[in-house]
């Protein structure tokens, strides 16, 4: 085959077309829009932030965080939101994630491939979509109602579990999946049973994974109303919850009541709760991360 | 430490038996006839059973090595030239027992007289013999050159024989029988040389991987 | 005379016509074949002729396979390797595996070679078992000071040798090796073909390899296998200077494949 002199590097000889400038360029106008898309978010989550603390950061004081709500915006505390948080947390984690974590080793390790076994796999993607409030009406009908537990910090807890829930298991199986089956055949090669392999092997190494899902998971939770709101979380709660049976209110819905009071200095207080609850979210993601780093680098 | 290198050595070793075995055939060979011992030629027809019983082994052992092992460079030159060697060896028996045979004619009439250059062609050639097979053994090209460049030698002293027996063999025909047995006996020797050669130029091929068969290094160097 | 010979002496391991299905494709077809005690077996064929599976029959991880079905007889020292009462699980600990790529757990080194005998419930000295078979592995020497580090730090070579430590640390009979040395270069490869020269001393092993060479360096029988039949089985010396069967000549000159 004849190949034709190349002359120079500038491209383009014989029956090629290089078009190095065009190519070039598109290249670079793509880079940019990519930039700024990026750049927008950016902006807008810094407006946010600058905007809250702004307004937010005077009213934060130890008075703010272990004070009760009260009618007057300057004595307004966070206290029962607070603890009602903490309270719904510790349940929810608690709930959810033996539930969500064993779901997802039955299904990695254990079903058979058959048609039963997608069909859980599909709706449990699916229960992941359907919006919050959905989940609200369900805890209000079983946990409320049908198991009369009353419009409390268990019902509500429950109802955040159920929620959370196909998100820890989706993110779990994914961590299992990604033990490589080397392992898991490397295990048994050494008279190792199902159980054992599980334990010794698998789990240690998707721990980090499930971890984070579950954590991320739960910071959802953290940030949930509207589902607490139908199950019966009140606005106005002037005391702090002492059993799982109390009623309770949770941060997200106290900032929604103090957004809802005409007078001035609830927006204030309003936004300080918030650069709470960012905090309080901040520092579960910052968990995970680290954790995740963490049990990377350890590889 | 692999075991293919022990196989190695035990193909070497039966080589080494091999040799041993041939060089004192031929020397028991030549005694025998010069001192005209029965008991020592039949001992020559004896041994060379072990000789030929050795050759096929090594062959069998080269074969399964080559096939086994895939053996590359200087081990792969080792065993193509074992197994060369060997047959040199097995020939080197062969005419150790002809010599042998020609004693039982030779005893049958009065001996003839002595022939110096025979006894030297019997000395040169079981020398040659020794020294390429030390060659082989130790893996000294240099003495196995020095081996070729005697065989020319034995070569001369052939002929002279040659001329010689013929001499007798006119002047007194009842000489002949005895005569061409003596020629027999010179050619059996100068093969020996032939094949003491060989095994040198087979342990210069081994040690350096060059051949000097059919004169090439002198060719070479011809002017 | 037979290409598929019956080899002398004890026999360990045992397959009377087997067959293996994967669903309807039929992987292993009535194989007979008989492993005798402390020697080496090889397994050579081109790709896809059910070597590997045929190995794997002997320590039931076709289990592990969905929709891997058995037909005929698997023996181990006579015994029914599918009987209904045979645990696996102990079957595995008796005739161990080395995989082609290495698989270390992640984990140090000490307790990649600790984790077999603690399963089994070991109560010996862990510190001498561990030592022991890092020894018969050839690998102690290379990492007896730092058999707390992280078994992922070491070489290609040196991470199948620990697993093949892992594998003799539950002291089984049989060792089963499929394509051990296919993924290291040729210093490791030679490595682990010297250390089986070793192993035969004590153990029994099978081992499948695409490359004809290390079957003939390494073993002491070859079996033949094309499509799933055993095409010749006998000594390696014999099989590889003068193959009974027109297919294993081809084979083995590359003729075909």
């Amino acid at each position: 085959m004849n190949r034709p002199q190349q002359g120079g590097l500038a491209g383009g000889t014989g029956l090629f077309n290089t078009r190095q400038q065009t190519r070039k360029r598109m290249g670079s106008a793509f880079a940019v829009l990519c930039f700024l898309a990026t750049a927008v978010g950016i902006v807008f989550l810094a407006v946010l932030l600058i905007d809250i603390v702004r307004d937010g950061a005077g009213r934060l004081s130890s008075a703010f965080l272990s004070g009760m709500p009260s009618r007057f915006p300057a004595r307004a505390g966070i206290k029962p939101a607070l603890v009602g948080s903490l309270w719904t947390l510790g349940i929810t984690a608690l709930v959810s994630f033996p539930l969500g974590v064993g779901t997802a080793i039955w299904l990695e390790e254990y079903a058979p491939n058959n048609r039963f076994t997608r069909l859980i796999q599909t709706n449990i993607a699916n229960l992941a979509g359907v919006p919050s409030i959905v989940y609200g009406i369900l805890g209000l009908a079983v946990f409320v109602r049908l198991f009369a537990f009353g419009e409390c910090v268990l019902a509500g807890a429950l109802t955040l579990a159920l929620l959370i829930l196909p998100v820890i298991i989706i993110s779990s199986q994914e961590a299992i999946r990604a033990v490589p089956n080397s392992i898991r055949l490397g295990a048994y090669a050494l008279g190792a049973t199902r159980w054992e392999t599980i334990r010794d092997q698998v789990l240690p190494l998707a721990l980090p994974g499930v971890l984070t899902g579950t954590i991320l998971a739960l910071s959802r939770a953290v940030g949930e109303a509207a589902p607490l709101i139908m199950i019966g979380a009140l606005a106005f709660v002037p005391f702090v919850p002492k059993t799982p049976l109390d009623e309770f209110t949770v941060i997200p819905i106290q900032i929604f009541d103090w957004i809802n009071r005409p007078q001035a200095g609830f927006h204030e207080v309003a936004a300080a709760a918030s650069i709470v609850l960012l905090i309080a979210l901040l520092t579960l993601n910052g968990t995970a991360i680290l954790l995740r780093n963490r049990f990377s680098r350890k590889r | 430490m692999r075991h293919f290198h022990e196989e190695l050595d035990q193909l070497k070793a039966k080589l080494v038996r091999m040799s041993g075995l041939a060089e004192e055939m031929v020397r028991i060979a030549v005694e025998a006839l010069l001192e005209r011992d029965q008991a020592k030629a039949a001992e020559v027809i004896q041994r060379d059973h072990a000789v030929d019983e050795l050759e096929v082994q090594v062959d069998t052992a080269a074969i399964e090595l080559l096939a086994l092992q895939q053996p590359l460079a200087k081990d792969l030159r080792f065993i193509t030239s074992a197994t060369k060697i060997a047959n040199d060896l097995e020939r080197v028996g062969d005419h150790a027992v002809n010599i042998a045979e020609a004693l039982e004619y030779l005893l049958k009439v009065p001996p003839f007289p002595p022939l110096p250059e025979l006894e030297e062609m019997a000395r040169i050639s079981t020398g040659m013999l020794a020294d390429a097979l030390s060659a082989f053994i130790r893996g000294d090209a240099n003495l196995a050159r020095r081996v070729v460049q005697v065989d020319d030698r034995v070569d001369d002293l052939h002929e002279n024989n040659f001329r010689i027996l013929l001499t007798h063999m006119m002047e007194d025909p009842r000489k002949i029988t005895a005569g061409m047995d003596m020629l027999l006996v010179s050619g059996n020797l100068e093969r020996i040389a032939d094949m003491a050669t060989n095994v040198a130029e087979e342990v210069v091929f081994f040690v350096e991987g060059r051949t000097i068969k059919h004169h090439a290094e002198r060719r070479d160097t011809a002017h | 005379m037979p290409s598929i010979m019956q080899p002398p002496g004890e026999i360990e391991l045992e397959a009377k016509e087997l067959s293996v299905y994967y669903g309807s494709s039929h992987a292993v077809k009535g194989v007979s074949i008989g492993i005798p005690d402390r020697k080496v077996v090889a397994f050579i064929g081109p790709s896809g002729c059910g070597k590997s599976t045929l190995l794997r029959c002997f320590n039931r991880m076709n289990d592990l396979i969905p929709g891997a079905r058995i037909e005929g007889q698997a023996l181990f020292q006579g015994d029914d390797l599918y009987a209904p009462g045979v645990d696996a699980v102990e079957v595995r600990r008796r005739i161990g595996m080395v995989f082609q790529k290495p698989n270390p757990f992640p984990k140090s080194i000490y307790d990649n070679v600790a984790f077999g005998p603690r399963i089994n419930g070991y109560r010996g000295k862990m510190d001498e078992l561990v030592e022991r078979s890092l020894r018969h592995a050839a690998l102690w020497e290379e990492v007896k000071d730092r058999l707390d580090s992280s078994a992922l730090a070491l070489s290609g070579g040196q991470q199948q040798r620990l697993c093949i430590a892992r594998a003799l640390a539950v002291e089984p009979e049989v060792l089963l090796m499929d394509e051990p040395a296919s993924a290291l270069d040729p210093i490791a490869t030679q490595k682990i073909e010297d250390l089986i020269y070793e192993l035969k001393q004590n153990y029994t092993v099978v081992i499948v390899t695409h490359n004809m060479q290390q079957a003939a360096r390494v073993s002491d029988y070859t079996a033949f296998l094309y499509m799933g039949d055993l095409i010749e089985y006998g000594p390696t010396q014999q099989l590889f200077t003068n193959p009974r069967e027109e297919q294993t000549e081809a084979y083995i000159t590359g003729r075909f494949g």
